[in-house]
């Protein structure tokens, strides 16, 4: 098999997966799933590390980049921050219930 | 070593879907997030592992002021403006992808010696990239009340501008793979695929924002998804589209609660017109309002008070106003419940986050099919800064615009309290049947304001 085609297979099999994962959600965590995928989709982190590591010329490049990670960067720890806030005020209950 | 990379990349992407699986309910959910984040960084360092990697300086720049910027907006933003502050961390993921693709452009002259796959991929991340990250913007700007949370829209020319856009985005894209590797394509590609997604997000209103930002969601997925097939990560295809998935069908799930079909949410407004009554005039029919003395007492010798929360709730920031007078009713022993429309506020699920920050102990959140068939029980339905989740019309006026939209059938309680700012309509533009109902009283004022007189009210009694 060419790459091409073991990643089609593995994109096609990831997005199953995901409206398996996701199809049973209750209303009240759809924001915090939301914003949880929304991190989630932060890991294009991966694809700016990956290419200005490998090396890429000009001074141009390199701004756009650097751009790239920080935006990367801030969507995925933004995002989770976020999250965990919004999970924590749902969770918070719990403990004074089994008490 | 890239084997071992490849390894961890499996075990990164394993823990996305173990960490989404507690995501689906509310004991697990922390965890959930935490052991995404976990996979998150695993992906990251195992990126950074990569033979030949460099360039060390400028990374750690870009991940400085990623977490110099994003740690403490995410920290100190309020529950309230939430939204908008989803709509920002998605629209810079879709940036870092354009911006991504841009480089790639360059630094391989226009795909010169690459497979057309990798140039196709490449570039859909670009399209779809930009639109993202300025539909977002738009939207942060709509959420944020920088821009009119009102329909925007272009007229007559709306559809064959945007479709214009689209064409020259493809086009560009078309003579990249055919060959062309003139910079100003790619630059061409981003700027109409950015001008699409600011045309295409400005006509849509604040109602029918939860759509939007998901729809958008669901876009920065794809793209991350596309760019891990230009760049061969499975990492990136996993997780990119996880999301695209997950946020399809969060996308689909809100257009069902409104009865409306996502292109047509997408085409704009409420198709532009003009606001419809339902044949009678407005103004001519009589409304009775009423003060918050009067709603606490009506309230206070009720068994059963349902509260139906709207979007008016959180702009006034009235939840844990909200939540104190429910405490004052509870302990004259009158049952509470929320009423919660799927749609209700401009994120899926908002009212259930600002009711949650209240301290609204979980059980008492009801959703719209359990609380529909126990309003006929409810005495007193206060509806606080909602407006078109509870309009009749819905259900009995074929010619409304929102025929059809599942409601919470207020009218069905044996008293409506609306507290609103005006009798002005809502985001829909249409007028709401409910205000004119003889078992509807109003009390006008800020939502925040109101509730504080109630329960005022409720302590004097």
């Amino acid at each position: 098999m060419t790459p091409l085609v073991q990643n089609l297979a593995v994109l096609v099999l990831a997005g199953f997966v995901g409206f398996t994962v996701i199809s049973k959600v209750p209303n009240t965590l759809h924001t915090p799933l939301m914003s949880g995928t929304n991190a989630i989709h932060g890991i294009v982190l991966l694809g700016g590390l990956i290419v200005l590591g490998l090396g890429v010329d000009g001074v141009f490049n390199k701004i756009l980049l650097v751009i790239a990670i920080a935006f990367g960067t801030i969507n995925v720890v933004g995002g989770f921050l976020v999250t965990d806030r919004m999970l924590s005020m749902f969770k918070q209950k719990k403990p004074e219930d089994d008490r | 070593m890239t084997e071992f990379i490849a390894i961890l990349y499996i075990i990164s992407f394993a823990l996305f879907i173990y960490g989404l699986m507690g995501l689906t309910g509310p004991r697990t959910a922390v965890r959930g997030n935490w052991i995404a984040a976990v996979g998150m960084g695993l992906a990251v360092i195992a990126t950074l592992l990569t033979p030949g990697m460099g360039n060390w300086l400028l990374i750690i720049l870009g991940v400085g002021i990623g977490v110099v910027v994003g740690v403490p907006s995410a920290r100190k933003v309020k529950m309230t403006a939430m939204p908008q502050m989803v709509a920002l961390f998605n629209g810079v993921g879709g940036g870092a992808v354009a911006l991504i693709a841009w480089v790639e452009f360059n630094s391989t002259d226009g795909y010169a010696h690459e497979p057309a796959y990798i140039a196709i991929a490449s570039l859909f991340a670009a399209v779809i990239g930009s639109i993202s990250f300025w539909g977002s913007n738009i939207a942060f700007g709509k959420l944020q009340e920088l821009i009119s949370g009102r329909p925007i829209t272009l007229g007559k020319a709306q559809q064959p501008v945007n479709a214009a856009l689209l064409v020259i985005a493809l086009g560009c894209a078309i003579a990249i793979v055919a060959g062309a590797d003139s910079g100003i394509l790619i630059i061409g590609l981003l700027l109409a695929a950015g001008i699409l997604g600011v045309t295409s997000v400005l006509p849509i209103g604040g109602a029918d924002m939860p759509v939007v930002i998901s729809l958008l969601n669901a876009f920065t997925g794809l793209s991350a998804a596309a760019m891990g097939l230009a760049l061969s990560n499975t990492a990136l295809i996993v997780a990119g589209m996880i999301v695209g998935a997950s946020g399809s069908i969060l996308t689909n799930l809100m257009a069902k609660a409104m009865n409306r079909s996502i292109p047509a949410i997408v085409a704009g407004g409420f198709g532009g017109g003009p606001a419809v009554s339902s044949g009678r005039s407005a103004e001519d029919r009589p409304v009775r309002s009423t003060s918050a003395a009067d709603t606490a007492i009506q309230m206070a010798y009720a068994s059963k008070v349902v509260v139906v929360p709207g979007y008016g709730m959180a702009v006034a920031q009235a939840q844990h106003t909200v939540r104190e007078m429910a405490k004052l009713l509870e302990s004259k022993g009158i049952s509470v419940a929320y009423a919660i429309h799927p749609v209700a506020g401009r994120m899926p699920g908002h009212m259930n986050v600002l009711l949650a920050e209240a301290d609204v102990p979980y059980e008492q959140l009801k959703e719209m099919d359990e609380i529909n068939s126990e309003f006929a029980q409810t005495d007193v339905a206060l509806v606080i800064g909602a407006n078109d989740v509870t309009n009749p019309a819905a259900e009995t006026d074929p010619g409304s615009p929102i025929y059809g939209m599942p409601i919470l059938k207020v009218n069905h309680s044996r008293s409506v309290i609306v507290l609103k700012r005006s009798m002005s309509s809502g985001f829909a533009g249409i007028d709401n049947d409910l205000f004119y109902d003889p078992k509807t009283s109003m009390l006008f004022g800020d939502a925040k304001s109101s509730v504080g007189e109630i329960v005022e009210e409720l302590k004097a009694l």
